[in-house]
């Protein structure tokens, strides 16, 4: 089957493994000239009053505080929802029903959530929180919205961490006569810490980012204020962003960039403790 | 038992806590179920929030659709080519969307399908262990990179090296927004590709090569067509992300909805739509409102569809090497 010219066959298969090599180069390649890009447009206005103005008409005067706190507060609005909620679904799913028909229809209905645009969540958002609930155009609305955005990632990203404690610590806590309630909270949990603080963390940082859903529910792009209760009206960093890259003046596009570098600092910063959270659990949990 | 060892003696410790605490252990099993009960249900009610998640996006879209649908006739949005809800001349044919969606679709899966699957063969069949350790996070980052960023590099950096190699390249225009989203979607196709073609057993690998093939034949004779299922499964997962996916297409494919089959002139996609309309000031209950959530059901249901015929051929292949 394989018989042929065997100088031919092998040239084509290192032809092949650099086409390959190529191929996954350029993925990297292209990361390395976005960040540059974003780097040599954005460093040059990137300074302290930066980060301490407001926006402002003018490119030379404005600012990113109003973003970088609005957005401070979205995320521990949307931790303060979608945490308790994503781990506890989690702990349902994996330690209480596991083979019921309901919480086969709930995992199916998961991977789905997940799969469902971003924007969509934000005409949810709009209709239910905004309208219906009255809520408004508020940090609550945007928190909400996002939780509900986030849930669905928590409850995959716990549910691994939940599986990574090995069985036989349950079983050893059942063999003492421990309750279902008291394995979980004495024994999984403090176990699975460590991997869920990363998958919570990874997937709040998703929301960092996010800019379609809270476009959909009508944040605004330009506050010269600070949000002083959930109910404040509010701006976030993507927002901000967006709102900088689609003027046409040339000054508001370096100011976007240096826009963007503050949010890929924060996401990073993010990433870094949910990678250190990671290699602790590792270690940890080497039996 | 081998699995009690050592690490239980922590399990068994706190367990022995538990048991040493309030007098818990000395209350009825009958006590003890209805308290393990009463701990379920608020567990059970944050599962359930998913499902209403569900409901709620459903719902909301159905009565604002509905209400649309009662001014606008579904064979007019089906049929009419022209899209323009906001101006005085008001037409509403969601094709002019639709085919800006799939031209920027099908434009990023031009550049995320070739390269994301041999980026796969690469990690899976080429790559040392070392090198994958590397690569795989990197690639990755391309994932977790918010989208509006790759709007800003699509418009300013990508568009006007594209005006620079074809001079009639307008401002906005479809291919940008498409070669910048066919990268973020790389890593996707990448890693679901990768994870197919691990499942293929060694066996067939190793069949191969006892029959004298080369390492480029088995990547393409072998293990490609064995993990072609998980592979395929990919793929439409990338055309869903690519259909919904917001920011990119809306800062760099332009707003204006026409039925143009160039990649080099401005476009609407149905979620640039959406972005436009909620830029402005909508009364609520107004047409226009509805407008945009008559284009979300449209949105919704391709991507769930998508999503399901990807789950369906997935599961299809994890049971061909259980």
């Amino acid at each position: 089957m394989y018989a042929g010219n065997g100088a031919r066959r092998r040239v084509s298969g290192r032809l092949f493994q650099w086409l390959c090599l190529a191929a996954t180069c350029t993925g990297v390649a292209v990361l390395a000239v976005l960040l540059i890009d974003v780097l040599m447009d954005g460093l040059p206005t990137l300074s302290w009053t930066f980060l301490t103005n407001f926006p402002s008409r003018f490119p030379a005067q404005s600012g990113i505080l109003s973003a970088l706190v609005g957005s401070l507060w979205l995320i521990s609005l949307t931790a303060l929802f979608a945490v308790p909620t994503g781990v506890a679904a989690a702990v349902w799913l994996e330690e209480y029903e596991r083979k019921g028909r309901l919480s086969r229809l709930i995992e199916l209905n998961i991977s789905n959530l997940a799969g469902v645009p971003s924007i969509i969540y934000g005409l949810l958002g709009l209709g239910l929180f905004v309208r219906w609930m009255g809520l408004g155009r508020s940090l609550m609305s945007g928190a909400l919205t996002m939780a509900l955005l986030v849930v669905p990632v928590i409850i995959i990203n716990c549910r691994e961490a939940l599986r990574a404690v090995p069985r036989s610590q349950r079983e050893a806590a059942y063999a003492l006569g421990a309750t279902r309630s008291q394995v979980i909270w004495h024994i999984i949990l403090p176990m699975a810490i460590p991997g869920t603080l990363t998958g919570i963390i990874l997937s709040l940082s998703r929301a960092i980012g996010e800019t379609a859903p809270l476009i959909t529910i009508g944040a605004l792009t330009f506050i010269a204020f600070l949000p002083n209760s959930p109910m404040d009206a509010f701006t976030a960093l993507p927002i901000q962003i967006f709102n900088w890259v689609s003027r046409p003046q040339a000054g508001f596009h370096a100011v976007a960039a240096s826009g963007i570098i503050v949010l890929l600092v924060v996401l990073l910063s993010m990433n870094g403790v949910a990678i250190w959270f990671r290699d602790r659990s590792r270690r940890r949990l080497q039996w | 038992m081998a699995g009690i060892s050592t690490s239980s003696v922590q399990a068994a410790a706190a367990a022995a806590q538990v048991g040493a605490a309030p007098n818990r252990s000395l209350q009825t099993p009958r006590a003890r179920g209805l308290r393990e009960r009463l701990i379920e249900a608020p567990l059970f009610a944050a599962a359930f929030v998913t499902i209403l998640t569900t409901a709620g996006i459903v719902a909301v879209l159905l009565v604002e659709t509905l209400s649309f649908f009662r001014v606008v006739p579904l064979r007019m949005f089906l049929t009419d080519t022209q899209w323009t809800p906001l101006f005085s001349d008001k037409h509403y044919g969601i094709i002019v969307l639709l085919s800006a969606t799939m031209l920027t679709s099908v434009g990023a899966m031009f550049v995320a399908l070739p390269l994301g699957l041999l980026a796969a063969i690469f990690l899976s069949e080429y790559a040392s262990p070392r090198v994958h350790r590397v690569i795989k996070p990197v690639l990755e980052i391309l994932a977790g990179i918010p989208t509006v960023v790759y709007g800003y590099f699509a418009l300013l950096f990508v568009t006007p090296a594209l005006q620079r190699m074809i001079p009639q390249t307008a401002v906005f225009n479809g291919l940008s927004a498409s070669i910048v989203m066919g990268f973020m979607i790389l890593p996707l196709v990448s890693s679901m590709s990768e994870d197919a073609m691990a499942a293929v057993p060694r066996s067939l690998r190793e069949g191969g090569y006892s029959l004298g093939a080369t390492r480029f034949e088995v990547a393409t004779r072998i293990v490609v067509p064995s993990a072609l299922s998980g592979i395929v499964a990919a793929f439409i997962l990338a055309i869903s992300r690519a259909v919904g996916e917001t920011m990119i297409v809306a800062i760099a494919a332009g707003q204006s909805p026409t039925l143009a089959l160039s990649p080099l002139v401005p476009i609407e996609t149905m979620t640039a739509y959406i972005v436009q309309v909620s830029l402005g000031d909508t009364p609520h209950g107004s047409l226009e409102y509805q407008t945009i959530f008559a284009v979300g059901s449209t949105l919704f249901l391709m991507t769930l569809l998508l999503n399901i015929i990807s789950q369906r051929v997935l599961r299809r292949f994890r049971e061909e090497y259980q």
